[in-house]
């Protein structure tokens, strides 16, 4: 007979296929919600395709009392709503796992597997029987299955009936239909159903004050305190929600309470290269101005990024990174704008990027951005992905320094361009090698002719080739510079340990559990998580400091470490890649298995041969 | 773009604006354009209506994408900050740099390459807006300064110096600004001084997008037989469909309107803009009869203010943005601070 999993408590792995399109979101982040309010560190992953109706879905739940919470890749129940996929629902259960189905009809034999529990709930007869509408039939199926997985998993049903509440405080019908569902599903499994499962939930105080927010809105929420006025974008997956949250706040915090206006100016453009163009318009003006985009996007902006960069304009772009090439899968997550955003547009150009891990990060370094763009007077990349952007994360709570003044940069008032001799753009520079900028508007001393035309220091047009070089050679410094004001890598050391690991972004939480796996297997390495670009000097250090370090990171082309290669002097048979790409959200068995294969268990590692670059794992297989 | 600076020599006996400037005081460095050039005429009168109309040069804001059009605003107002950026996106760039800082006086010079190829969306998409900016195509049907190819306002039958006669139907700008709901659509001739600075004065006064289409014959590629935008087929063609008048706000000249004008127009900083020699039945408010009227005179060239609406919000009236400069409005307007985040954040749990 079937097997039975050892009971454990806040550990484990659930997943739910659904159909899209049909509410399956809002039962499916019911349950992460309530479990978060339980105080069980959790993470929920929505594997979504790009449609709006029809095609299969799913959400993953991860449930870690040791705070581990990047993506299983066990299930041990799956909640199978979607007969379309139910053969694949079917073979990723773990073995002695379970698996949830709508008894309202038959199970295909084939679907049968001897080493999974199966549990029967008619959710489409009993929701037939109790709603009338269609509509709602198809939606409370989703409640109800909730109700079900309260009763299975022991979800605390106090928190679950206040979110209800909070939810539908407006709404009195909503809230009755949704207690129905939610009941039927429950006391269906309270009376067939072994409650709990081995695999359950107890309260826990893990979370403290953390809060649960999405990568997005934790951006826009950075811009409004930043203080961006002007945002300029054009709608793309999976960016938009950035703006969408960057105007629901705005609407919220920018509205002058003594006048009514709008503190703010939104514009959706007729495409990204108007989107760029209007940010650097803005912020030439002096506004603070960023556009949110995705790798098709960053296409399109190569041109103006270039202006930006030459006639050194700050511009600040939400890159929230998608599975590319060309529209790629618009649904799925990637770090394959690395390399893009580093050197975006022709003739040489250098920018400034930000690796935001988490959401609570996207939040610190919003205004991180808008200083260093201004500062540097230059582009600054957030380079989110869809992992961070769309997905709620359990983060700290965001904190807010009240003496926070922006920064920004060298920028002459009216008195100062008053009394000057000449204005020279570009001349004389400060010690990070930026030249003070006027406003228009101000004095007409300090008019000049911003132009991404060849350009002497003084701003006068030139073809000289001196005077040229001049600039561009200023600028490379000026971009050098700027490594000392990112954010500085995040270095976790081990005792003794003679690997490192490197990586950046959401990857975090997927090769900080990699790390402790790895040691407990005898393997200890060190963490390294990039937060920004230019490299800071630590992080040619650390490399130096190991025999050789994995880079982990998700494209196929090992972006991060072709950086690496082209921006320190590290050896480039230091670096190793381990690459997931296939665009979902990393896995720490992503990273163990790969370098498990590459280590011997044994801390006295041996320095590779010239050539071990060359062995570069994919782990894309597990996808 | 290469530049020569003018040698400072003012005549004593020069005129002084409302805000005691003289021409010169308008004027930018010397042109590098081919001698002869239509648009070295535009920057003369640009130059003369900023100057009467008495902007003060810093509140200007001059900018141009890429073409020999593009180069012009080097030659006007050098006091005022320029902003020479890229092919095509010039309407974008003034749109961010509108929304930061309404305050300013936005001029935009184009080309009909730069308008009506490369950056047809934006400019379509800046008139919709209705970015408060005088938008000037100087349009002489080719691409100058890479040596002579049709640029999408080129005429069917047109022929390149070459003798290479275009076969695509061009796109007339003012036609497609109208289309498209514009809210001032003027067409002059470079040649023609007298009807283009009354027509550039209304269009800086106009609440919004004004679109200036100025014939502006290329004498290096574009000046031959055959051509339709040469000097000689321009003033053979053109036809003054309405000569307008400007009247700046607060003269009290309202009175004399009624006598001598057929329509005046009434802009929305108190100016006024006076039509003389309309033909019949032509009214510059009415979109449908100016788009029929410039249909049916097709072959001819039909300048003038064509249309005018004051009555349309721009781009800060709809988006009810200060009456100031978004960029001044103080950081503790714009960040809500820690105790609000505090309180979001339950919105969070």
């Amino acid at each position: 007979m079937h097997q039975l999993l050892r009971t454990r408590v806040n550990d484990f792995a659930l997943k739910l296929a659904n159909v899209n399109g049909t509410g399956s979101a809002s039962a499916n982040s019911l349950l992460m919600q309530a479990i978060f309010r339980m105080g069980i560190p959790v993470s929920g992953k929505n594997l979504f395709p790009s449609n709006i109706q029809g095609l299969p879905t799913w959400y993953e739940i991860r449930v870690n009392k040791d705070g581990y919470t990047a993506r299983a890749l066990d299930y041990d129940l799956m909640v199978a709503m979607n007969s379309q996929t139910y053969a694949q629902d079917v073979a990723e259960v773990r073995e002695g796992g379970y698996l949830l189905y709508d008894s309202t009809w038959p199970l295909d034999p084939h679907l049968i597997r001897e080493d999974v529990n199966y549990l029967a709930v008619p959710f489409s007869k009993m929701c037939n029987e109790t709603f009338k509408e269609a509509r709602e039939r198809i939606l409370m199926k989703n409640i109800a299955y909730a109700g079900t997985l309260v009763a299975l998993l022991d979800v605390d049903m106090g928190v679950v009936e206040q979110l209800l509440d909070e939810k539908f405080s407006a709404k009195k019908a909503m809230r009755e239909s949704n207690t129905k569902a939610l009941r039927l599903g429950y006391d269906f499994a309270k009376e067939h159903l072994q409650c709990p499962l081995p695999f359950h939930l107890e309260k826990m105080d893990a979370n403290g004050d953390k809060i649960l927010i999405d990568g997005n809105t934790a951006a826009a929420l950075g811009c409004v305190y930043a203080g961006a006025t002007v945002a300029a974008w054009y709608p793309i997956t999976p960016s938009t929600s950035c703006m969408d949250a960057f105007k629901e706040f705005c609407e919220k915090y920018r509205k002058d309470p003594e006048t009514g206006d709008n503190n703010f100016c939104i514009l959706q453009a007729e495409d990204e290269l108007g989107a760029i163009g209007m940010v650097i318009g803005a912020s030439w003006n002096g506004a603070r101005a960023f556009t949110s985009t995705s790798g098709p996007g960053i296409s399109l902006m190569n041109e103006l990024l270039g202006l930006a960069y030459y006639a050194e304009i700050p511009a600040v772009i939400v890159d929230v990174q998608r599975v590319g090439p060309s529209t790629g899968m618009p649904t799925r997550t990637q770090q394959g704008d690395v390399m893009e955003a580093a050197y975006a547009s022709h003739g040489d150009t250098k920018h400034i990027l930000l690796f935001p891990s988490n959401p609570a990060e996207c939040f610190e370094f919003a205004p991180k951005a808008f200083d260093l763009a201004e500062r540097f007077q230059t582009p600054v990349f957030l380079m989110t992905d869809l992992d961070i952007g769309m997905n709620d994360w359990v983060v700290p709570r965001l904190t807010w320094d009240g003496t926070y003044v922006p920064d920004r940069g060298r920028v002459l008032n009216q008195e100062q361009v008053s009394q000057l001799a000449k204005f020279q753009r570009y001349y004389p520079e400060d010690e990070n090698f930026v030249a003070a900028r006027t406003l228009p508007g101000m004095h007409s001393k300090g008019a000049f002719f911003t132009r991404g035309s060849g350009h002497n220091k003084f701003g006068g047009y030139t073809e000289t080739p001196a005077e040229y070089q001049e600039v561009v050679d200023r600028l490379l410094k000026k971009h050098q510079a700027a490594a000392k004001f990112v954010p500085a890598p995040v270095i976790v050391k081990q005792p003794g340990a003679r690997v490192g690991i490197i990586t950046i972004g959401g990857c975090d939480p997927a090769v900080r559990e990699a790390v402790d796996l790895l040691a407990a297997r005898g393997i200890a390495a060190d963490y390294m998580r990039i937060r920004g670009f230019p490299f800071d000097s630590s992080v040619e250090d650390f490399i130096m400091h190991h025999n050789f370090c994995f880079v982990v990171e998700q494209n196929r082309d090992a972006q991060l470490r072709s950086l690496l290669v082209l921006e320190t002097s590290v050896p480039k048979d230091r670096l190793r890649s381990v690459l997931s790409y296939g665009g979902f959200p990393l896995s720490a068995r992503h990273v163990v298995d790969p370098i498990l294969g590459q280590v011997p268990p044994e801390p006295q590692t041996v320095a590779p041969k010239t050539d071990s670059n060359l062995r570069t794992v994919k782990s894309d297989s597990w996808e | 773009m290469p530049s020569i600076a003018k040698p400072i020599a003012v005549h004593p006996s020069l005129h002084r604006n409302a805000i005691g400037l003289n021409l010169r005081d308008y004027e930018g460095a010397m042109s590098t354009l081919c001698a002869g050039c239509g648009h070295d005429s535009i920057t003369a009168a640009i130059t003369r209506a900023l100057w009467e109309l008495s902007i003060e040069p810093h509140m200007i804001a001059k900018l141009s994408g890429i073409g020999c059009s593009s180069k012009t605003p080097t030659y006007f107002v050098s006091g005022a900050h320029g902003f020479n950026s890229a092919h095509g996106r010039m309407a974008a760039i003034a749109t961010g740099a509108n929304a930061a800082n309404r305050e300013l006086t936005y001029i935009g010079i184009s080309g009909d390459g730069d308008s009506l190829s490369i950056g047809l969306g934006h400019l379509c998409h800046a008139i919709r807006r209705n970015v408060n900016m005088l938008y000037v195509i100087e349009n002489n049907g080719v691409y100058g300064l890479t040596k002579g190819q049709f640029s999408a306002s080129a005429d069917v039958g047109s022929k390149s110096k070459r003798g290479e006669a275009n076969r695509m139907a061009p796109i007339d700008p003012a036609m497609l600004a109208l289309s498209i709901g514009a809210t001032f659509v003027a067409r002059s001739f470079s040649g023609d001084k007298e009807q283009l600075v009354p027509i550039l004065k209304a269009a800086i006064a106009h609440r919004g997008f004004a679109l200036v289409d100025v014939i502006s014959p290329c004498v290096t590629f574009n000046d031959h037989n055959g051509s339709t935008k040469s000097y000689l087929y321009t003033r053979k063609h053109m036809q003054k469909t309405t000569e307008a008048d400007f009247v700046p706000p607060a003269t009290e000249i309202l009175a004399t309107i009624g006598q001598s004008g057929t329509t005046t127009v009434t802009m929305h900083d108190g100016s006024v803009v006076r039509f003389t020699a309309v033909p019949k039945d032509y009214d510059p408010t009415n979109r449908q009869q100016v788009l029929n009227y410039l249909q049916q005179n097709h072959d001819a060239i039909a300048t003038g203010l064509l249309y005018v609406d004051e009555s349309v919000a721009d781009l800060h009236e709809m988006n009810r943005t200060p009456a100031t400069s978004l960029s001044r409005v103080p950081q503790e307007k714009l960040c809500p601070g820690a105790a609000a985040l505090n309180e979001l954040q339950e919105d969070f749990r």
